[in-house]
């Protein structure tokens, strides 16, 4: 079980923490402008990488506050 | 009878402090709201995270970067609107939990995944959590130690169920 | 039988135990193994599936025959089992049977957290721990066994006594780890207690195991493992055998053959090295060779070599030693083979890896090692240490092993997994058949998956394989190891996680009301909701029908106090509502309410809810039951990651509101006697707007009207404090009225009746606005998340599956929820076509028939038709409606 850091609280479970999977996927700023397969690209589409990669982090049972993080996705290390 | 009631009239064995006042208080630390908040407290907000200051006969918990919870006596029920300012979020919550006390922490550890060693957690701290599988606010408020929990009401009854089974269990695994 | 003197048992402490129904006596400090090897019970249950006989084969955890069920508990090794006064315990052929009920058992779990975790105690693992707590830092040893006293160690027997700095050293003894996860993180058992350990640094000290020798029916009864022949008489005083054959391959059986001369047995050792040590002065005669055979009615009577028969009743057996490294390799690090055993490489994580868990089997050696790691941890943790000075230990000098993976013979009599049965004829087998993975073979086999993980069959399985393969084990590598390492009972797992603490039962103020006057309750999230409140004899059906009557034709009342709530608050509140929503509440006037509903960004309908505007700056949102802390995570997350420039925080307030909702015809004339300050005519109090008030008890109370059922309807909002209160002060104004409690049974009916949708009942995360046929929520003018998935080639097909009506043809007949409907010309064999489901279906009072809400596809363009649900004995045609069946023009909404 990880020993996740919420830039807040310091070091907590894991099972305290939700998963928000791949950071700076940013919301559109005009979403009606974009081609549906730009849209799809927003809603279904995200990195999968073997290693680095960032992520965010919700402190759900905390402080509820969202960070980024950089995890390494195949030693679960986290680098930020 | 009296028309008020907390989620744990009644419970035998557990020691519940009913009817504390609760106001979440969620501003930017920086701003002058939060300075007029202060002020108005007596005390400043505390800035670090998961710690408590001492405001008279009311407690200021630090929740998060922009959230606190001002916890004071029964009955003080001027603090929402004391505490009320255009740009800043005040709620009174003083229902949403009430609060258990309990005087041990290997109890507390047979649920709480928290380090509460002394060198990690003492008088003066709090912190969001789990006990068991409820949502706390864990605070400590002295070092002998005794702890109060701030739970939901719903979850009450869960909580001091739990507290009472895990009493029974202490001393044999303590 | 019993050694005069030695051990270290407490002769005075006698205890009495039954085995399989025989009594016995045995001592304090004794394991169930060695009472049982003292009683000369050596023999245990037959094996699993070839039926022959077995007997104690080691001295822990390592065991794979002598298998016991204890009480409730099932599959435990009698060589770790300690003993106690009155214990019971039967012999098992391989596997156990869980007894449902553990009795009055209590398993409970402990969170620790430690700066150095130290996981073996023997004496590496003390010494190293001694040495880390030095310092003052918080050090945790856990082991199988720790004697109490000072750490001693052979040849040094003053020891060294803890340092007086160690305040923090705590230690579990008879505890096993058994797990190792991420960031440090160690699952122990002990007794009854699993333990969640968090360490910032750990030490592995777990030792080595004692490999068997492959040959010709090495299973015997008699046959043990050296080590395990030697902690028997050292530990214990207890002797296996009087007659015993040492046969090694490798130095430390010779500790054994010395326990075994002192003790009085009559030793002769065969030894695979060509230049065996000469014990000739000491009376015993050393053979260099190898055990072929072995012979016996069912317990060892002889052994073979390739030419001797040697009469004997024990066969000590040390085939080299192989590190326990199941928990380094579980915390990701490598492994690499060293010619003789596989031995710890690279750490994936914080720790170290000390003494003969780390192949370093020289006990000097060993506590240099320990000394070293121990001294690295505390400095690493923020306590240093000094090194302590090494307790004085002989060296010794070794002569190399001389491995044997096979002795030639009858491969299917020579047993590589005696827990699992399985033979060198089962590996030849899996390698004819092409399989050159260990994993492969593993599995081919079932080597090495019995519950003692294959700790003395694993590596012999290797050197069997490595040798019809032609290589060396190195080059196969081990298979995975994974947690549990050592066997586990769910019981332990589950802790004090059970019963009414399996899972929070959340309750409203009003709970002991509902239970007081007989509700049936229903789970919903983890509330505990009321369903219908029964009068004594009636049933379900006749309770709901008449719960629903009195809310269409009288008045009823609902504890709705379980739907989420939320402030929202801020300058921007209105602003961020409608990008959240898909209907606008940036206009909605202060003292008004509205409904809403919420999609994900794929346009997919997510939560619904009336919001009410207490101020310019502040909102009060209502969420579904399930939904509320979803809703509450959504909003924080748009609003910190998205839009932080705009101006809105929030609050849960879901316990701080109790929340009674208070429908019919007749709910304006109660509301009226509730709250006596308050103007209840249409015209001063109209539909979706809300009042603060006092109730005639002197409760502060905010009502609303709010309608989910299409009557007229309130909802009253006081403080959790008084939702009692609240709830007996309804009650009692509406006694006049017959007001009628009412659970979520009739709840639901009503809606359904009226064509309202349950977020979670009638949608599933495919489902949008659209296809609930609520276009009408759906804002053209704004941005929302989700909106510009519904312009989406797929999401704007117009043959969707959409919310439509049901009525069955036979108006008594209930259609089941989630019942398939088919075309009525469908063919009934598979693969049949199917239209959609039943998503909602009850029997409705005001209708008097039966109906059901459904999605169907293309359904609003199938109006009219027939389909069928085909239910395996039975079919139920149904015709496909406009969902609302109820009031269609609304009329009733007023009053
Ligand atoms: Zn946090």
């Amino acid at each position: 079980m990880l020993l996740i850091s919420c830039p807040w609280c310091g070091e907590r479970e894991e099972t305290e923490f939700h998963y928000g999977g791949q950071a700076f996927v940013a919301y559109p700023a005009d979403p009606e402008s974009l081609s549906d397969e730009e849209w799809a690209q927003y809603v279904f589409f995200r990195d999968n990488p073997k290693g680095a990669f960032a992520e965010r982090w919700v402190h759900s049972a905390g402080c509820r506050r969202w960070f980024n993080t950089v995890r390494d996705t195949v030693t679960n290390e986290f680098q930020s | 009878m009296s028309l008020r009631r907390s989620p744990l009239a009644g419970y035998p064995g557990i020691t519940e402090i009913p009817f504390l006042t609760m106001v979440n208080v969620r501003v930017r630390p920086t701003g002058d709201a939060a300075a007029r908040i202060s002020e108005r407290l007596g005390g400043p907000l505390p800035v670090v995270p998961n710690s408590v200051v001492d405001a008279g006969s009311r407690h200021i918990l630090m929740l998060g970067p922009d959230e606190w919870l001002v916890v004071g006596p029964d009955g003080d029920t001027g603090l929402p609107d004391l505490l009320r300012e255009p740009s800043a979020s005040v709620v009174d919550v003083s229902a949403n939990r009430t609060t258990i006390e309990v005087r041990s922490r290997d109890l507390l550890e047979h649920g709480c995944t928290l380090d509460l060693h002394p060198r990690a957690f003492h008088a003066g701290r709090c912190a969001q959590t789990m006990i068991a599988r409820t949502q706390v606010i864990l605070w400590q408020t002295s070092d002998e130690p005794v702890y109060r929990l701030l739970v939901r009401g719903s979850f009450a009854t869960y909580l001091a169920d739990w507290l009472s089974d895990a009493t029974g269990s202490t001393s044999s695994t303590g | 039988m019993r050694l005069p003197e030695g051990g270290e048992i407490d002769r005075t402490k006698p205890l009495t135990f039954t085995l399989d129904g025989v009594e016995y006596s045995g001592f304090e400090g004794d394991t169930l193994a060695s009472a049982m090897i003292a009683n000369g019970v050596l023999q245990v249950a037959p094996s699993l599936y070839r039926h022959r006989p077995r007997g104690i084969f080691s001295a822990g955890i390592e065991e794979p025959n002598a298998l016991v069920q204890v009480g409730p508990e099932p599959s435990l090794q009698a060589t770790t089992v300690r003993l106690t006064d009155g214990l019971v315990a039967r012999t098992l052929s391989g596997v156990g049977r869980l007894t449902p009920d553990s009795g009055q058992r209590r398993y409970d779990k402990r969170y620790t957290h430690t700066d150095v975790l130290v996981i073996g105690a023997g004496p590496a693992g003390r010494m190293a721990a001694t040495t880390a707590a030095a310092g003052g830092a918080r050090v945790m040893l856990v082991g199988l066994s720790y004697p109490s006293g000072n750490v001693r160690f052979r040849g040094s027997p003053q020891g060294i006594p803890p340092a007086d700095g160690a305040a923090e050293l705590r230690v579990l003894s008879g505890a096993r780890a058994f797990g190792y996860y991420d960031s440090n993180y160690v699952l122990v058992a002990h007794q009854q207690t699993l333990w969640h350990v968090r360490a910032r640094r750990v030490i592995l000290a777990t030792g080595a195991h004692e490999q068997p020798i492959v040959f010709e029916n090495n299973d015997r009864p008699g046959i043990m493992l050296a080590g395990a022949v030697r902690k028997y008489i050292t530990n214990y005083a207890v002797l296996p055998g009087r007659k015993a054959v040492v046969f090694t391959t490798n130095d430390s059986a010779y500790a054994t053959v010395a326990a075994l001369v002192q003790s009085g047995a009559e030793v002769t050792v065969v030894d695979s090295r060509p230049n065996p040590p000469d014990l000739a002065p000491q009376g015993v005669e050393v053979i260099s060779g190898l055990i072929t055979n072995t012979d016996g009615p069912e317990r060892l009577t002889a052994v073979s070599t390739q030419d001797r028969r040697i009469e004997c009743d024990l066969l000590a057996v040390s085939g080299g030693w192989q590190p326990a490294v199941h928990l380094f390799s579980q915390s990701r690090g490598t492994l690499r083979w060293n010619g003789q055993a596989f031995v710890p490489d690279t750490p994936a994580q914080a720790n170290h890896v000390v003494g003969a868990a780390n192949g370093t089997f020289d006990t000097r050696a060993a506590l240099i090692e320990a000394t070293e790691a121990g001294v690295e941890a505390a400095a690493a943790v923020g306590y240093p240490v000094p090194p302590p000075p090494l307790p004085a230990v002989r060296e010794r000098e070794i002569t190399p092993a001389s491995p044997v993976w096979l002795v030639p013979g009858d491969p299917r009599n020579q047993f590589v997994d005696l827990q699992r049965d399985a033979t060198v004829a089962d590996i030849r087998r899996a390698v004819g058949a092409g399989m050159r993975s260990p994993e492969h073979v593993k599995r081919y086999t079932t080597i090495g998956t019995g519950t003692d993980q294959g700790r003395t069959s694993n590596v012999p399985a290797l050197g069997v394989i490595a040798a019809e393969l032609g290589v060396t084990p190195g080059d196969l590598g081990t298979t995975t190891f994974r947690a549990p390492s050592v066997p586990v009972s769910f019981a332990l797992m589950a802790g004090r996680d059970r019963g009414k603490l399996h899972d929070p039962i959340r309750t409203t103020p009003i709970h002991s009301w509902h239970v007081a006057h007989g509700a049936e309750f229903e789970n919903v999230g983890h509330w505990k909701r009321p369903w219908f409140y029964p009068k004594p004899g009636e049933d379900m059906e006749t309770a709901v029908l008449r719960e629903c009557r009195a809310a269409r034709t009288g008045v009823a009342m609902q504890d709705a106090s379980t739907l989420g709530k939320i402030e929202v608050v801020g300058a921007d509140a209105g602003e961020f509502l409608n990008r959240m929503y898909t209907n606008g509440f940036k206009k909605l006037p202060v003292g008004s309410a509205r409904y809403g509903m919420m999609c994900k960004a794929d346009g997919m309908v997510f939560d619904d809810g009336v919001t009410m505007r207490l101020a310019d700056d502040r909102y009060y949102v209502t969420t579904t039951t399930g939904g509320a802390a979803n809703v509450l995570d959504w909003f924080e997350e748009w609003s910190q990651t998205e839009w932080p420039e705009l101006d809105v925080r929030f609050t849960s307030v879901t316990e701080q509101w109790s929340t009674i909702a208070v429908v019919g015809p007749q709910s304006r004339a109660v509301i009226g006697l509730v709250a006596p300050d308050l103007d209840v005519s249409n015209e001063a109090f109209p539909f979706m707007t809300f009042r603060e008030t006092t109730l005639v008890n002197g409760i502060p109370a905010r009502i609303a009207r709010i309608s989910f059922s299409g009557e007229l309807a309130y909802e009253v909002n006081v403080s959790g404090w008084y939702g009692l209160a609240a709830w007996n002060a309804i009650h009692d104004e509406g006694k006049p009225y017959d007001i009628t409690p009412y659970g979520t049974e009739t709840m639901h009916v009503l809606r359904a009746e009226k064509g309202f949708p349950i977020v979670g009942q009638d949608t599933d995360g495919t489902v949008t606005p659209h296809d609930l046929g609520m276009s009408w929520i759906v804002s053209r003018q704004k941005d929302f998340v989700g909106k510009r998935s519904l312009r989406r080639p797929d999401t704007a097909r117009p043959d969707r599956k959409h919310l439509v009506g049901l009525l069955p043809v036979d108006p008594a007949e209930l259609l089941p929820e989630g019942a398939q409907m088919v075309a009525s010309d469908a063919p009934l064999t598979p693969p049949v076509p199917m239209e959609g489901h039943v998503t909602s279906s009850y029997r409705s009072a005001v209708l008097e028939r039966t109906f059901a809400l459904a999605l169907i596809k293309n359904g609003r363009h199938r109006i009219g038709e027939t389909l069928l649900a085909p239910l395996g004995d039975r079919v139920i045609a149904a015709t496909v409606t406009e969902p609302v069946f109820y009031d269609k023009e609304g009329a009733r909404r007023d009053g």
